[in-house]
């Protein structure tokens, strides 16, 4: 199984309630992954600014790492997130610090960068999930989250999506991939490092390679209905956007609902049923095989 | 006339309730607020009752449906309707996929569209759908008329059975074994009827659909088909 949310504001009156209102579809989708949750979220950024998102093997260790980062990077500016902290500093020292990373803490996991992208990531209901990151209160632009069934590999924060696919990118899947194994071979001899067993983990390194390549993001999804194998909804944030794709046969749901406020994306219709004038909105299911993408 | 809001009262209370009806209840006419996408409302009715749900409903709404109307003047989720025995469902929205699977009676009807595999399996339910259906509807289709109004999308009635399919529109591609077969009077008269059984009265003119339905080249094994399968 596994539920997929995205919402995507027009609105910026809404901004400050994109938190509270994606924690509410993220709750909504417990019944359909139980196991971990997690989302991103596009919120304020600065030009000549870095943010990482960083997780910890626990709260504790998390908030001594960025202790440590703090004094031998007096430019980074740290926010404490339970196991998560997000790391803003300036472009030039991210190269650094991601080396004294691999140096000084090599149990602390990168899980997402980019201007204005943040990623949360945890084992257990998405609603507690959502607490303990304190989403209801976060602000921004857009969000996608995930809840997770394990299917295709064990129940581990590793196991937990959004996948990063690049800078400011990131990538929720709902669905399983056939060819994921050899597809990890393959894009390994194209020098890219995968960390789990996990499907997603190879859609979006499938992503990031071919992006990497020169192919837009759109490019990059069309190619994809080609590469990989096995059913899947994928839903996909950038820096200004949000993207959706289901593959040909499209047997897992989607449901999304446009207003003049926002644009939003679900598993099932109970996702979008919270949503302010949800009952004046266009809803409809994104046809398989077709490549959706809002940018503002 | 019982009017149930399931913001207040559990999806699995009015279920029951609908569930201890009997045929002679003086309760026909029920009402149902705020279903808000919430799955398997007013599934597994055995009584011919009415039941308005105001809003959208999610999965399996109206499964199982042997008698009852049930009228969603919203859109519905995968499968409403799904395996209904008699009595008449309206969709009022649109309608996501696995409409009317594998129903053996009754009629269902979609006024908006139908997204993929709308009919799959069905086994004697007449659909009729006023705007378009998806990919793979009527796969494997054994028994029963599926009617669209608009387009049909790939495959249509991919090794189907005995289904007879009536569609207005273009069709996008047939599946397997699917053609498309003479339309005579009598298909017309089918068409007539279903449309009036479903309340469309005289607003469309049956000669404008086209019919498909089984070439019977899938029903033996034939080393020669051996691709097709």
């Amino acid at each position: 199984m596994c539920g997929i949310v995205g919402l995507f504001l027009k609105d910026p009156a809404l901004e400050p309630e994109l938190g509270r209102l994606t924690a509410a579809m993220l709750a909504t989708m417990s019944d359909r992954g139980p196991d971990s949750a997690g989302f991103a979220v596009y919120g304020a950024g600065q030009a000549g600014q870095t943010k990482l998102t960083l997780r910890g093997s626990s709260a504790t260790a998390i908030e001594e790492t960025v202790a440590e980062i703090e004094d031998a990077f007096p430019g980074a500016h740290a926010t404490l997130h339970d196991t998560h902290a997000v790391v803003a500093l300036p472009d030039q020292e991210v190269e650094a610090l991601v080396k004294w990373l691999e140096r000084e803490a090599p149990d602390t996991e990168i899980v997402g960068r980019g201007t204005r992208m943040e990623i949360f990531k945890e084992v257990g209901l998405p609603s507690s999930v959502a607490e303990r990151f304190g989403l209801a209160g976060m602000s921004g632009t857009h969000a996608i989250g995930h809840t997770r069934m394990a299917t295709e590999s064990a129940v581990t924060t590793d196991g937990a999506h959004p996948y990063s696919t690049g800078g400011d990118q990131c990538l929720v899947h709902n669905g399983s991939l056939s060819n994921h194994n050899n597809l990890r071979r393959e894009l390994r001899r194209e020098g890219l490092d995968f960390e789990t067993e996990n499907d997603t983990e190879v859609a979006a390194g499938y992503l990031t390679w071919r992006m990497r390549e020169g192919l837009s993001l759109g490019d990059a999804l069309k190619v994809s209905l080609d590469d990989l194998d096995g059913f899947y909804t994928f839903v996909v944030g950038t820096e200004n956007g949000f993207g959706v794709l289901r593959d040909g046969i499209a047997c897992k749901p989607a449901v999304m609902a446009e207003t003049d406020q926002y644009v939003a994306f679900g598993s099932e219709y109970r996702v979008l049923a919270t949503l302010p004038g949800i009952e004046h909105a266009r809803v409809w299911e994104p046809e398989p095989a077709t490549v959706y993408f809002w940018e503002r | 006339m019982p009017e149930v809001d399931l913001d207040v009262t559990p999806l699995r209370e009015l279920n029951a309730a609908l569930h201890r009806l009997t045929a002679e209840t003086n309760e026909r006419h029920w009402v149902i607020d705020h279903p808000a996408g919430r799955h398997a409302v007013a599934a597994g009715l055995n009584v011919p009752v009415t039941v308005q749900i105001n809003g959208p409903v999610g999965y399996y709404c109206a499964g199982m449906n042997k008698f009852a109307t049930v009228q969603i003047h919203g859109s519905a989720g995968v499968g409403v309707a799904e395996n209904m025995m008699s009595g008449f469902v309206h969709v009022f929205g649109d309608a996501s996929q696995s409409a009317g699977a594998t129903g053996r009676g009754g009629l269902l009807r979609i006024d908006g569209n139908a997204s993929s595999r709308c009919g799959i399996s069905m086994k004697g339910i007449d659909i009729v759908v006023k705007g378009s259906v998806g990919h793979m509807s009527a796969f494997m289709a054994q028994a029963g008329n599926l009617v669209v109004f608009g387009d049909a999308g790939d495959s249509l009635g991919d090794s189907i059975y005995e289904a007879k399919l009536f569609v207005r529109g273009s069709v996008k591609s047939l599946g397997a074994d699917c053609i498309e077969k003479e339309m005579r009077d009598e298909h017309k008269r089918t068409v007539h009827q279903l449309l009036t059984q479903a309340g469309f009265n005289g607003e469309v003119d049956p000669s404008e659909f086209k019919r498909y339905g089984s070439a019977r080249k899938l029903y033996n094994f034939n080393v020669d088909h051996a691709g097709e399968y």
